[in-house]
């Protein structure tokens, strides 16, 4: 049994969807959960219900682990030293897909990111390769694991654990390389299209940016998030935070559903590992058809109103 | 200002990527291009020097074949290259990165680097870690916006449901570009013209000392992302296909 750590991420002192797939792809194995920016007395019975068997907070004995990457990439360096882990996984969110690679630098270490399988044992992962074309399975030699998960590609099972707090103070310093000086509020609580496990995208066919709240409302009823082709944020529809595709996000949500998007290779590369593609678009010889797993055909603003009702 | 740009040589995103053996392709038949978030740190690069002077120079550590890739780059205003050249199109980031450091440093002292914030065919996300960390420098990546201001870089980056984060580092520095840095410049004629004259100092990877197949990273399969043909078209009335829709994910895919 490999000693498996993995970064948790929170959000409002709980723990994201997103990081309990992440505990699951460690099943197995005995895991410690590595928490940064939450009290691990609030997010311990929910990582213990998924498989940790001891939860750490991840503490500096000075500075601040939120404004200085550097330093949360030792903290992890000494937490992997501490409990001596054969593995340590994270999301590859904006702060796993960051926070990994400054690790794997500054050990040294081979790092794998964006990883659709991991299996520890035989050191193996699975991830794209060409935006989306292709899977490549990566073995690594080395003695520890490092890698990312990509947000959803694996579906969280719970596994009860003991769920022991452990306390760890990590004997570092803060290079003082880079600092975080602020983070600038979005116009609103959107979820993030990469962790979103639902995910409504609008192509240049909805026309206008307040038709976006027809997609709202429809990835509402889901629990899900919005999404933008590049030809409607380059139209100045959408904010390019919302494009799915090579310049955009790449997405991998249970469902996706495209509404009045043609389906370009370039779109394609951003949300084609998706599970589930729906696609709803008015030309019956859409390339998307071509592509999709179920198809509508239809005109977007008479079939997301009557799909958002029927939700 | 002495900025070096990273730039990797990669399949074009539109290219159809035909597997070989067990984990190569076919690249003889397809276009190479300038991987695309590189594209925004050669444009800013360009512009700053436009502004302050000083030189930009393009670092690419790829294929023979780079050559032509590298003269695109230089048609968007770099002044000059440096290639170093591998066997393979697949080498493990740290020693890219080892090699990039290697040439750098053999070139003279950088006020900025810059890459993209990854590589579109392998997708690995971490050189420029592996970069900075090697030369004792700070580093940011997905950075959208960037202000050069008495001897500090202040990026911006896309932290997520459209939070942006502000991070300030001193120079030099590495920036790993993404798309919003700004719009890159499409080489008039002449400035292609004139690329083919600008120098592109060419090594061989061992002559650095590195060794190419000691990565310890390996690809040991390539196999296509299994493409959806056929797609199950819902029929009916706007209601009936909607009824469906709903039904077959709740009861069929379980996806909500
Ligand atoms: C280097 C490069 C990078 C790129 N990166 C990206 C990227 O990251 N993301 C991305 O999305 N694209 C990207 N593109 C652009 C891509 O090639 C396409 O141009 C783009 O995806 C098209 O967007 P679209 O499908 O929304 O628009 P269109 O191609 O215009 O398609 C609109 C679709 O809507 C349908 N339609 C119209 N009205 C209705 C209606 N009322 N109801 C139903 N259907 C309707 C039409 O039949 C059509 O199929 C990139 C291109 C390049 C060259």
């Amino acid at each position: 049994m490999a000693k498996t750590g993995i970064l948790i991420e929170t959000e409002n002192d709980a723990v994201k969807e997103t990081s309990l797939g992440v505990l699951t792809a460690a099943a197995g194995q005995e895991i410690i959960a590595l928490v940064m920016d939450a009290n691990p007395a609030s997010v311990k019975d929910k990582l213990a219900q998924y498989g940790a068997s001891g939860i750490v907070s991840l503490k500096p004995a000075s500075g601040d682990i939120l404004a200085s990457p550097d330093l949360a990439a030792r903290c992890l360096e000494a937490a992997v030293n501490e409990y001596g882990l054969d593995a340590l996984l994270g999301t590859a969110s904006a702060v796993g897909r960051d926070l990994f690679a400054r690790l794997g630098a500054l050990m040294d270490q081979p790092m794998v990111s964006d990883c659709v399988a991991v299996d520890i044992d035989a050191k193996t992962v699975k991830k794209s390769h060409f935006s989306g074309k292709t899977f490549a399975t990566l073995r690594v030699n080395a003695d520890l694991l490092l890698a990312t998960v990509r947000p959803n590609a694996i579906e969280a099972v719970p596994a009860p654990a003991g769920g022991e707090i452990l306390e760890f103070t990590a004997d570092v310093q803060d290079p003082g390389l880079a600092v975080i000086k602020e983070i600038k509020k979005g116009d609103s609580d959107k979820l993030d299209l990469t962790e979103a496990p639902v995910i409504v995208t609008g192509g240049r066919a909805i026309k206008a940016a307040e038709n976006y709240s027809m997609l709202e409302a429809c990835a509402g009823k889901m629990g899900g998030a919005v999404g933008a082709s590049r030809a409607a944020v380059d139209a100045g529809f959408a904010p390019h935070a919302m494009q799915v595709g090579q310049t955009g996000k790449t997405v991998s949500p249970k469902l996706y559903i495209a509404c009045g998007v043609s389906g370009a290779v370039q779109h394609f590369a951003g949300m084609k590992t998706s599970k589930v593609i729906v696609a709803i678009n008015e030309d019956k010889d859409a390339p998307i058809f071509a592509k999709c797993d179920y198809g509508i055909v239809g005109d977007i603003f008479e079939v997301v109103p009557a799909l958002t009702e029927k939700l | 200002m002495k900025i070096f740009v990273c730039v990797k040589h990669v399949p074009d995103t539109a290219a159809n990527i035909k597997l070989a053996g067990n984990n190569g392709f076919e690249d003889s038949e397809i276009k190479f291009v300038v991987n695309p978030y590189d594209e925004f740190g050669v444009e800013e690069a360009v512009s700053l020097v436009e502004k302050n002077g000083g030189e930009v120079v393009i670092v690419t550590v790829g294929k023979a074949a780079a050559a032509a890739t590298i003269r695109g780059a230089m048609a968007m205003g770099a002044h000059r290259a440096i290639l170093v050249k591998t066997q393979g199109q697949f080498l493990d980031a740290s020693l890219t990165a080892k090699a990039l450091k290697a040439a750098i440093e053999e070139d003279g002292a950088p006020d900025l680097i810059f890459t993209g914030k990854g590589a579109v065919d392998t997708e690995t996300f971490q050189t420029q870690y592996r970069l900075a960390a090697a030369l004792g420098l700070p580093v940011a990546n997905e950075v959208s916006r960037l202000r050069i201001d008495g001897g500090k870089a202040v990026a911006e980056q896309e932290v997520g449901g459209g939070d942006r984060q502000v991070i300030e580092m001193g120079l030099p520095c590495v920036i790993g570009a993404t798309k919003g840095l700004n719009e890159p410049r499409y080489p008039k004629f002449p400035d292609i013209m004139k690329a083919k004259k600008k120098e592109i100092k060419e090594m061989d990877i061992s002559d650095l000392g590195i060794d190419e197949a000691a990565g310890a990273v390996v690809i040991e399969h390539l196999e296509p992302v299994p493409e959806r043909a056929g797609a199950k078209m819902i029929e009916g009335s706007v209601q009936e296909q909607v009824t469906e829709l709903v039904r077959i994910l709740k009861e069929e895919e379980k996806v909500i």
